[in-house]
């Protein structure tokens, strides 16, 4: 196995290349493992029925006919799971909204359509259904809540319609307005949609008596922690249950935070010594999982007499559903905390309602609270600019952080966390993406075509993205006996490219080929502890992890060899699994060979800290076409300009980044969970949910710049998982406004075409 | 999201599927044909058949004939049949074009024409075909056949002429002269979705002026219908911008409006009016 001398220095680094995916193989294939593909002998079948009434006390429950149904095998209500604490809070945790969070059967009153009053266990799911349809709920209808900024007061029995208000804040907000040159007021209003991905949720759980071993299959997004609180809550422990994450399609924040569901299979394998198995149907994903970002705005803005920001002050009301789920306060706290963005903002005040009402709970959704809050600045750069009579660009040019201000501190906490800006150049990254587009000239030519009677136009919208949430990722990287090596995270796949990303990582460090390199993760049974997939932490967090414990074993793996090859670890070096001698003479011998002849030793692990988030940001430039007819917005160009720090994998970043646009997109032009006035979820089918489909989101330019590492880990690593959806919201909307010549003109999104044409009939007024 | 239970009916003969229907009409019995519209209602359980007659393998459903003045279209016709024309004619290029507008190609391989209409959804594009060009229903039931003209068949929103012991067997759209100018639009949020409003015109041009106008309007009202003020409005017109506005206008005034949660009267007339236009201006591309 020759290896020529000079070599390692000639390696050729594999983080920063655009590798095909590791995690492609099995799917092409059809070998994915989905949660639906799991089945247990003898399993059966959980049915959950659920409140068709928005609001209403739960008087009484007929489930006789349904027990009486062949095949059905039982019957939980509340008093069956009465000893089952609610579902607790995973983050921003606040003591007043604990008295609002989910019991996993309704007990008392029903507060959305959706939520789960009863579930049927039978032979097979036809079963269950049809046993299902047979429960009669004895519901007395309440009046239903369903805006979220009126009056506030009674929600029903003991609750109230504002368990709490968010409060952020610096600076002195009265003198600035006072003293301000003028001020920008607008009121704003982001709509009710979620992440709904392709595979609906499921939950397998198992019982196995003989080992005392509780396992729940169909796991995402944060196994450990999931598994540590579904045993609290049914009365085990962390080391005698375990949960198992399959392939997932699709995540986004929604998916794999403790539902219901979760727990009830959990409990029911337990009581019944049954495998129990549940899969959701698309109706239940779209009145039952998370749903996010419906908010209102009040927002206003001091300004100077050049448009520069003196303070801005934000009220805002967040519709949070009739639940305080897993994510408690996190939305409204990172809508208040994110809001400033890239902008000098001298003095800030955020004060965020949280507001229950008769609708699915709300949870985080990509990009969370910063699509709300993205939008809610642009509109008001947007805003400015209009007022002083500038352009979108120079007003934003003029507000912009300076990269010499870098790190930023904001005198703002979120997540825990204080927010640093750790590195920036955002009028870099703005010049690069205008350039990008070709903005002069594409200036022009909608001008030209707005003076011939089309209407067209084109926005631009700057953000701050947030990323590589701590506290800590702990990896364990082996070298098996086959030379294969195995790399063992505390992290989750949502499809994102886990596998592929650490294991570069691990190729670099350890001098071998990034496909002889397995990449575990959701496996709570493999890790003692693991912090999961969410808040584009993965590639930040568990990345340095992963390289940190790959450097530690290459250093094991040249000790132990050098004591084989009776010379020096720092004469030795690994390439291509060999480990070779420097000098480019002699003996060399494979990792395989070195694992055979000391088991078990090649093996490390390492754990990366880190109390500081890391700051990407980026650029989104649209340029759409309104039929004036019909209210239609048509996108002619989209551009997006990003920097990452560090790519681990560039077509990794832009795939991440367009699945975020057509995601953003949605949020902007179609997606939006409808309620009727009886608070009766009208979105229950994907003919009346409208996700963008290939034909609706556009070609895309996707410029990913490395222009601010990341000072906070060394590879310079930033997240890149919500930065495609952030700002598309407030890009579509600048971009529209534009297009009418009418400034202001969209306040609230999703921007249907019905609102538009109403829109279009009104007289352009003042802004 | 599983069916209630139901049983399955496997007929090889017309007259067989009709013993069958006549037999379990009054049980809920449905014919299944693609199933593209029924399937799903039933994994709801919006619907709940407790028997369904699948004439897929039904012989003779499948023919797709024309005899020089009408075109046949037997039941088991799907809508992937109409991708490339059918025949010879001005009608065929018609329906090729429609075709391409329903729903997404894994749909098209697998739905029906005639179940298109029989499932009578206002916005379906095939039911604003069969009523702008006076489509014949050939309905089969041991009772014997009838034929019902589309202006009888189609009474509402999923309602139909058709008696429960009743097969759509067959449907005849009359064939277009040579010199026939046709043209369709429709609005719909996403492509493959249901329109939000669809015109089908037709026409011809006989001494520089429009004769023989055909406007309809689907998706708009609860069924989709001619617009005879539309019609008038065209016949004897030059065909240009100012007739196929004053049509537009016209059909915008005519419609009944279907009204839901997001969409007003108002606005749906709009629509009408937008689609009718650009159907005319099609027709002259």
């Amino acid at each position: 196995m020759g290896s020529t001398p000079g070599m390692s220095e000639a390696k050729q680094k594999i983080v920063g290349r655009s590798v095909a995916r590791l995690e492609d193989r099995p799917l092409l294939l059809g070998q994915g493992r989905f949660a639906a593909d799991v089945s247990f002998a003898g399993q059966w079948s959980m049915r959950v029925v659920r409140s068709a009434v928005a609001h209403g006390k739960l008087r009484g429950i007929d489930a006789s006919a349904a027990l009486a149904w062949p095949g059905v095998h039982a019957v939980w209500t509340h008093k069956d799971v009465a000893h089952i604490p609610p579902i607790p809070f995973r983050l921003t945790g606040l003591k007043e909204l604990e008295p609002y969070r989910q019991t996993v059967l309704a007990k008392d009153y029903v507060r959305y359509v959706g939520e789960p009053v009863v579930v049927v266990f039978a032979a097979d799911q036809y079963v269950a259904e049809d046993a299902a349809d047979l429960v009669e709920l004895d519901i007395e209808p309440l009046t239903p809540v369903l805006d979220a900024s009126g009056a506030t007061g009674p929600f029903d029995g003991t609750h109230a319609t504002e368990p709490s208000v968010i409060r952020k804040g610096y600076g002195d907000v009265e003198a600035a307005f006072k003293a301000a040159h003028a001020v920008v007021s607008l009121a704003l209003s982001t709509g009710r949609h979620s992440g709904v991905p392709m595979e609906t949720r499921g939950a397998i759980a198992r019982y196995d008596e003989g080992r005392d071993i509780l396992e729940m299959h169909g796991a995402a997004k944060v196994p450990w922690w999931n598994r540590d609180h579904i045993a609290q809550m049914i009365g085990r422990t962390r080391d005698n249950m375990h949960l198992y994450e399959g392939h997932v399609g699709g995540g986004f924040g929604i998916r794999g935070e403790i539902y219901p569901e979760d727990v009830l299979v959990c409990a029911a394998a337990l009581a019944f010594k049954k495998p129990i198995k549940w899969i959701e149907d698309r109706r239940e994903h779209l009145i039952a999982a998370n749903h996010s970002r419906q908010q209102q705005h009040n927002v206003r803005a001091a300004i100077d007499t050049n448009g520069r920001i003196l303070a801005i002050d934000n009220e805002f009301f967040h519709d949070n559903g009739a639940y305080m789920r897993t994510h408690a306060a996190t939305v409204p706290d990172l809508a208040a905390a994110m809001l400033p963005g890239p902008y000098r903002v001298p003095a800030y005040r955020a004060i965020g309602h949280i507001r229950l009402t008769n609708k699915t709970p709300s949870g985080t959704y990509r990009a969370p609270g910063r699509y709300e809050s993205t939008f809610v600045r642009e509109r008001l750069m947007d805003a400015i600019a209009a007022h002083v009579g500038i352009d979108g660009v120079e007003i934003r040019r003029r507000n912009l952080i300076g990269k010499s201000a870098m790190p930023y501190d904001l005198h703002l906490d979120t997540l825990g966390t204080h927010i640093v800006y750790d590195s920036g150049d955002y009028a870099l990254l703005l010049d690069k993406t205008l350039a990008a587009a070709g903005w002069p000239e594409l200036k022009a030519s909608l001008t030209k075509r707005r003076a011939a009677g089309e209407k067209v136009g084109a926005g631009v919208a700057m953000f701050v993205e947030k990323s590589g949430l701590g506290p800590s990722d702990t990896v364990r990287v082996d070298v098996k006996s086959n030379g294969k090596i195995e790399v063992v995270t505390g992290v989750a796949s949502v499809g994102q490219g886990v596998e592929t990303a650490m294991a570069q990582i691990a190729a670099d460090a350890l001098g071998v080929d990034y496909t002889d390199i397995n990449v575990i993760h959701g496996q709570t049974d493999r890790i003692d502890t693991g912090s999961g997939a969410f808040a584009s932490r993965v590639t930040v967090m568990c990345g340095e992890a992963t390289r940190l414990a790959s450097v530690k074993l290459r250093d094991r793996a040249l000790k132990l060899a050098a004591e084989l090859m009776q010379t020096e670890p720092g004469a030795l070096d690994i390439i291509n699994s060999e480990i070779v001698r420097r000098s480019g003479s002699g003996a060399s011998m494979t990792l395989a060979e070195l694992a055979q002849a000391r088991p078990g030793e090649l093996s490390a692990e390492d754990t990366f800290l880190s109390s500081h988030m890391v700051y990407p940001y980026g650029v989104h430039i649209a340029a759409v076409k309104v039929d004036g007819e019909t209210g239609a917005v048509a996108i002619e160009r989209y551009v997006i300009g990003y920097d990452v720090g560090k790519a681990v994998n560039p077509r990794l970043v832009e795939s991440q980044i367009a699945g975020g646009l057509a995601q953003g997109l949605g949020g902007a032009l179609l997606e939006e969970f409808v309620y009727d006035d009886h608070g009766e979820p009208l979105s229950v089918t994907f003919a009346d949910y409208l996700m963008p489909t290939a034909r609706e989101v556009p070609a895309m330019s996707i410029l990913i710049t490395e222009d601010a590492p990341s000072p906070l880990n060394p590879m310079g690593l930033k997240g890149a998982g919500e930065g495609g959806a952030n700002p598309v919201g407030a890009a579509i909307a600048s971009a529209i406004d534009d297009a009418l010549q009418r400034p202001g003109a969209v306040a609230d999104l999703p921007v249907t075409p019905q609102r538009l044409a109403r829109l279009l009939k009104e007289r352009p007024g003042p802004l | 999201m599983k069916p209630a239970p139901f049983v399955r009916h496997v007929p090889r003969t017309l007259d067989q599927a009709l013993a069958i229907l006549s037999q379990v009409a009054g049980q809920d019995g449905r014919i299944l044909a693609g199933g593209q519209s029924l399937v799903p209602i039933m994994a709801f359980r919006l619907a709940k058949p407790a028997h369904l007659i699948d004439i897929n393998e039904v012989a003779g459903l499948d023919q797709l004939a024309s005899d020089g003045k009408m075109l046949s279209i037997g039941a088991r016709v799907r809508h992937a049949a109409f991708h490339a024309p059918v025949a010879d004619n001005r009608l065929a290029a018609l329906l090729t074009y429609v075709a391409h507008h329903i729903a997404h190609y894994p749909i098209r391989m697998r739905g029906t024409f005639c179940g298109s209409l029989a499932h009578a959804d206002p916005a379906s594009e095939w039911c604003l075909t069969a009523a702008t060009l006076g489509a014949t229903m050939i309905a089969m039931s041991q009772r014997g056949t009838r034929e019902i003209a589309a202006k009888d068949f189609f009474e509402g929103i999923m309602a139909t002429a058709l008696a429960e012991d009743e097969l759509l067997a067959e449907v005849r759209l009359p064939l277009l002269a040579s010199d026939a100018k046709f043209g369709f639009y429709e609005f719909n949020r996403r492509a493959g979705d249901f329109a939000m409003a669809s015109s089908l015109v037709t026409y011809r041009i006989v001494d520089g002026k429009i004769a023989e106008a055909r406007v309809g309007v689907g998706g708009a009202e609860s069924a989709p219908r001619r617009i005879t003020e539309a019609e008038t409005a065209l016949n004897g017109a030059t065909p240009d911008d100012d007739a196929f506005r004053a049509a537009a206008e016209a059909a915008r005034d005519a419609i009944d409006p279907l009204e839901d949660h997001q969409t007003d009267a108002a606005y749906r007339r709009d629509l009408v009016r937008a689609v009718v236009r650009r159907a005319l201006e099609h027709s002259l591309t």
